[in-house]
């Protein structure tokens, strides 16, 4: 209530009665009037809230509308989301030589799942030989620094390119040999490792020193604190960033196509060549997005209910 | 595995040693000194009390006695072994020697009960049954037994440093290291986990406790050390110590507690 007086809210005892000072004596908060009104007006709140996002919705239909009325609209729909060329490249039609898109797509999924789980072992061991300390395992932490430094440095298609056509060239026994999915698969654990190393280290750095002490007096090895309470905490706390680089390493087993290995994206690059549309294309997103989008969604889950089953009756 | 591990429970267990010797301890943190010649003795079932302004060098007393840091000179005896001998297995030390932390440090990612038999399970190698049936007990005797299958940061405070300490217990120690067990509590708090301290000491458990509570260890403690500047100026039963103590620096300390409402 701005309007009411001081006396009548002392009459209600609202305020306190104003103190009375004594010559000399301390500053105890009487003077000037506090305002505690902010002078920028209130934004989107009320009435002009509501417009405001009428305006946003009308702004997102209208746009939708421009993509689908546009002159140029039937001919991406023709190009880009036609659906029988995308069943074509989905099941694929040898007498073409269309290869599909969905069986490749398998070979995507075993791809990464295979390397995802090379790659979390590896990078914890990573991971843990950066966070060394003491001299003995000096060479090694510098060797860890710069193979993170360089793998995470070196776009991947290069390195693919590099391993992929580079060692096959090299005629050495038992390497130059091998079928272009296990370089593809090296390569692929070759840059993640690096990127979730990153990423563990982040999370192990997030334990606080006093967990391990804790976890030590009570007489647990250093092996043991570091699997029982120390790493658990720090996956919990990096968990979006290892689903994220998941989800990544899973996109980027598409850059197996330039090995020319049988996988979702060379297979769509055949078909859309055969019958110059690109609807393939947009199946073979399709199927990245199937993985991706519930992964993520999953992420979310875990750890919406992590948090609340750890945190529910702390604020009541 | 066993075997091994009996050897060693007898190697520490020597008779009618002191518990915990410390003779001229010195430990530095690169340029500051916080111990500078302490010697202390912990016999068995006895209650020590450190008292002494925060900086004092307490906490680090404390932490160098189950090796949580080295010392730099002086020696550290515990159950009659020199901790300074490079054969000292520290896992070996901290299994026989409980430690709770003015932060509680329970594990947040792990239930209170699965807190509790963590160290049982992993370092005494009990299976899940038995030392879950520790556990409740443990737990029940503290009155948290319907708490077992909570997480730690669903409890209060005082919840959870009950729940730290048998932790430590489950472990069987045969000296615990209270540092400054109720310091991050609430005032309401206190009484629950000092209740708890009191029923150990009654118990006869020893104990080496850091603590700021001045009633709690004129109570308690058998022996009370007064720490001030990396050295103990004054050490004695609790009664000398806090209504006729002989040095100045000692009166000086507890005439500040007094004037704070604290004793």
């Amino acid at each position: 209530m701005p309007g009411a007086s001081r006396q009548a809210r002392e009459a209600e005892g609202l305020a306190p009665p104003s103190p009375s000072r004594g010559a000399g004596g301390p500053d105890v908060g009487e003077g000037l009037p506090i305002s505690l009104y902010s002078s920028h007006r209130p934004r989107w709140r009320g009435r002009s809230g509501t417009a405001a996002s009428v305006v946003s919705t009308l702004l997102v239909v209208a746009l939708l509308v421009l993509l689908i009325a546009s002159p140029a609209a039937s001919s991406f729909r023709n190009g880009f989301l036609n659906i029988h060329q995308m069943w074509v490249a989905f099941v694929g039609d040898p007498a073409q030589g269309i290869l599909s898109v969905g069986k490749g797509f398998l070979l995507n999924l075993w791809l990464s799942v295979v390397c995802e789980a090379i790659v979390l072992v590896l990078a914890l061991g990573v991971a843990t030989i950066r966070l060394s300390r003491g001299p003995v395992l000096l060479p090694f932490r510098a060797l860890a620094i710069a193979y993170t430094d360089f793998a995470r440095g070196v776009p991947v298609i290069l390195v693919m390119l590099w391993v992929g056509f580079g060692v096959p060239s090299l005629n050495l026994a038992g390497v130059s040999s091998q079928s272009p999915v296990v370089y593809a698969g090296f390569v692929l654990v070759f840059s993640y490792t690096a990127y979730v190393a990153e990423v563990y280290r982040a999370g192990l750095m997030s334990v606080p020193t006093a967990q391990v002490q804790a976890a030590r007096s009570l007489g647990l090895k250093s092996r043991t604190t570091l699997s029982r309470v120390v790493l658990p905490q720090a996956v919990r706390n990096v968990l979006p960033a290892l689903l994220n680089d998941f989800a990544s390493l899973q996109k980027d087993t598409a850059i197996v196509s330039t090995l020319g290995v049988a996988e979702a994206v060379h297979a769509a690059q055949i078909a859309g060549g055969v019958e110059f549309n690109y609807s393939a294309f947009t199946i073979a997103s399709l199927l990245f997005l199937a993985v991706t989008v519930p992964l993520t969604r999953y992420t979310d889950h875990v750890m919406a209910r992590d948090r609340s089953r750890r945190l529910a009756s702390t604020v009541t | 595995m066993s075997a091994q591990d009996g050897s060693a429970a007898r190697a520490l267990d020597t008779a009618a040693t002191p518990v915990l010797h410390a003779v001229g301890v010195h430990k530095s943190f690169g340029t500051l000194e916080v111990l500078r010649g302490v010697d202390l003795t912990v016999t068995a079932h006895e209650v020590v009390c450190v008292i002494g302004a925060s900086g004092s060098g307490k906490s680090t007393l404390l932490r160098c006695s189950n090796l949580l840091e080295r010392i730099d000179s002086g020696t550290i005896e515990l159950f009659g072994h020199d901790l300074g001998n490079e054969r000292i297995d520290e896992d070996l030390v901290r299994r026989h020697t409980g430690m709770v932390f003015q932060s509680f440090n329970l594990f947040p990612h792990l239930s209170v009960l699965d807190n509790v038999t963590l160290a049982p399970r992993r370092v005494l190698g009990l299976a899940r049954g038995p030392a879950e049936q520790r556990a409740r007990e443990l737990l029940s005797r503290i009155g948290l037994a319907d708490k077992a299958s909570e997480f730690p940061e669903r409890l209060s405070g005082g919840q959870q440093q009950r729940v730290a300490i048998v932790r430590s217990l489950a472990m069987s120690p045969r000296l615990m290291l209270l540092d400054e067990v109720t310091s991050a509590l609430d005032p309401e708090l206190v009484a629950e986990v000092l209740d708890l301290v009191r029923e150990l000491a009654r118990q006869g458990m020893t104990m080496l406790i850091a603590t700021h509570e001045m009633g709690f260890a004129r109570e308690v403690a058998n022996a009370v050390c007064f720490l001030e500047g990396g050295v103990i100026v004054e050490s004695g039963s609790p009664e000398r110590i806090f209504s006729d103590p002989s040095e100045q620096a000692t009166r000086r300390f507890l005439q500040r507690i007094v004037e704070a409402g604290r004793l």
